[in-house]
């Protein structure tokens, strides 16, 4: 069994290294997202520090401070606005103009701590008030989701039309005529698949946290048994669907009814928190949104295996389950 | 007569508007070549498929040394279908090792390389191959496991001639090393230089099976008289002969060569184009099938 896995597994990555069309979009599609990544949050020189003022319009004349160099001033709208973005490190500290003003500091956050000062020398008698939490910028809650987005669509259509390509030429049929079994087939296009889809985001984790500085809070083998179960679930999931279809239209119309809930869904852009019971009841039947909260989990909030274990548990069940409907379901030539 | 290596029992394969394969039966002798001979749509490439164990049937059995097709089958077995696409980007040797890892046993890939020819273009790209170096590649594949029992399904069906002789003449180096082959033809000359057995089918039956010359034997003790069609007058055709009309030339079978010519001579039938041979094979095929071959 394992030498014919092997033979399979041997020749489609000789075909993908010999691709060379698809080699390089499949390279330069991670460098592309990582250079995007650097344009839209790397750029020209940005204020150093920012600091919200409770206020519904900022008045610059209003206070000196407000003319302090290299310092970006904010209006927040009311003050429970102010500090759940303090808390959160989204600005380094909040004001409230007045006599005397009073202001709040986040004690985890070291550009707070300078923020303070700044302050204090133009308002000596201003009043302080703290909170804390540890930052999260929307730069490091995204960039789990685009790690996890990129693997979706090369999971999905990666091995989706190569095992409909084969089926419509013939290729299968004649694999049929060996002792080869769905099974072992099948396992060898996730490897190949599983191989390839781990090294470009390893690639793209190590450029984006490069250019936005990220340093993962968690353990870096979990993360990788994160990504090896994120991607054979969706891979399995994406032979699921070309399992027995010969027309490349088709499948691709049904993985783009796939793809885009869950692009929307699982949690790429933003939280999903706060959203209506069933939506969150959908996006959970996805393989990307546990993908995506425990790699969250554990790149954030530095999460164990324990609290990440469910989610482990449903992409490790998912991807067995589709791996067997497949093989179950699967035909080697056009009916 | 050597042991069965395949026998084919009731076979039936029904689609929803046609049934292709309908109650064939036949026995393959180990050792031999089997030729499975009718037009398009007979139900040939249907029949061997299901051999092949790729199509189940409908009813019926196959049965490989007596047992049903399974595990022993696939490893046993070398097949060659009428159309084969192979992975791309592989090059000839890389395609013929991969299916080689695929089986238990087999040749080493070297020696299947020499065998069908193919050392010069072994490290050539396996799309880049003409028509007859992709039929010997497909060979080579289906000839990597050392098989017992090997299947070509008109497998030089769009050759140029030459290389059509160039590919019997591998078949025939294989049947010296008695393998059994089952082929399927439309090429009447094919299946009498490489078949010992023939089977010949038409819309799903079997008209007839035998050896070649047998078959011939049993069927002709005629021969067959050739004329243009423009040289036979009205007259000549109501003269009682045995008249197959083709499109240009008309055939015409007689026990009684003699008879038959002076017949003609007294209609005053011109003989100068006149042309006599002994049945062939084509000649039986037409007969039965009463069709023209479609190649």
């Amino acid at each position: 069994m394992i030498q014919r896995l092997l033979a399979i597994l041997h020749a489609r990555n000789l075909e993908f290294l010999r691709d060379r069309g698809t080699l390089l979009f499949t390279t330069l599609l991670p460098v592309l997202v990582v250079v995007g990544m650097g344009f839209v949050f790397g750029g020209p020189e940005r204020p150093l520090f920012k600091v919200g003022v409770v206020s519904a319009q900022l008045d610059k004349a209003a206070d000196p401070f407000f003319g302090e160099r290299y310092v970006e001033f904010v209006a927040e709208p009311d003050r429970d606005t102010g500090t759940q973005k303090l808390t959160h490190q989204q600005i380094d500290l909040l004001m409230q103009p007045g006599q005397p003003p009073q202001y709040w500091v986040n004690t985890d956050s070291p550009k707070g701590y300078i923020a303070e000062k700044l302050l204090l020398a133009a308002h000596a008698d201003a009043q302080r008030q703290t909170v804390s939490g540890k930052a999260v910028r929307y730069v490091d809650w995204l960039f789990p989701g685009i790690l996890g987005m990129n693997m979706m669509f090369s999971c999905l259509f990666g091995v989706g039309y190569v095992v409909v390509r084969y089926r419509k030429s013939g290729f299968l049929k004649r694999l049929h005529a060996t002792p080869l079994s769905a099974f072992e087939f099948l396992s060898a296009q996730v490897l190949s698949r599983l191989l390839l889809i781990l090294f470009v985001t390893v690639v793209l984790y190590v450029g984006i946290s490069l250019i936005i500085g990220f340093h993962s809070a968690g353990n870096y083998l979990l993360l990788v048994l994160v990504a090896v179960l994120a991607a054979l679930s969706m891979i399995a999931l994406g032979l699921t669907i070309a399992a027995r279809f010969s027309s490349e239209e088709l499948v691709g119309g049904i993985l783009n009814l796939l793809t885009w809930p869950m692009m929307l869904l699982s949690g790429i852009w933003f939280s999903l928190e706060g959203s209506p019971r069933w939506v969150q009841w959908i996006a959970h039947l996805f393989p990307l949104t546990h993908a995506l909260d425990a790699a969250r989990a554990v790149m954030l909030d530095g999460a164990g295996l324990t609290a990440i274990a469910p989610h482990l548990v449903y992409l490790a069940a998912t991807a067995l389950g589709f791996l067997a409907f497949g093989a179950w379901s699967f035909r080697w030539r056009i009916d | 007569m050597s042991e069965a290596i395949l026998e084919v029992r009731d076979l039936v394969k029904q689609y929803p508007a046609t049934t292709a394969v309908d109650g064939v039966s036949f026995a393959v002798p180990a050792g031999t070549c089997f030729g499975l001979l009718g037009p398009n749509g007979a139900g040939k490439t249907t029949t061997i498929e299901i051999m092949e164990g790729i199509l189940p049937p409908t009813s019926g059995q196959v049965l490989y040394r007596g047992a049903s097709l399974g595990t022993r089958f696939k490893e046993e077995a070398g097949i060659l279908f009428q159309k084969t696409a192979l992975q791309d980007f592989l090059t000839v040797r890389q395609s013929i090792a991969l299916f080689r890892g695929l089986y238990a046993r087999g040749l080493p890939v070297e020696e299947v390389i020499r065998l069908c020819a193919l050392e010069k273009l072994a490290d050539r790209d396996s799309r880049k191959l003409s028509g007859g170096q992709q039929q010997r590649l497909l060979l080579a594949i289906a000839l990597v496991n050392d098989p017992a029992i090997l299947f070509l399904d008109e497998p030089t069906t769009g050759l140029d001639p030459q290389a059509r002789r160039s590919f019997w003449e591998l078949v025939q180096s294989i049947k010296a090393r008695r393998k059994t082959i089952i082929l399927t033809t439309h090429y009447m000359e094919e299946a009498e230089l490489l078949c010992d057995e023939i089977a010949i089918m038409d819309r799903g039956r079997l008209l007839a099976r035998g050896a070649p010359a047998q078959l011939l034997r049993e069927h002709f003790a005629e021969v067959m008289l050739e004329l243009p069609r423009q040289d036979l007058p009205p007259a000549a055709r109501e003269l009682n002969l045995n008249l197959i009309e083709g499109p240009e030339r008309i055939e015409i079978s007689t026990h009684d060569l003699e008879a038959t010519l002076r017949q003609l001579l007294g209609a005053q039938v011109p003989l100068t184009h006149l042309r006599i041979r002994p049945a062939n094979l084509e000649d039986l095929f037409l007969e039965l099938t009463g069709s023209e071959l479609r190649p």
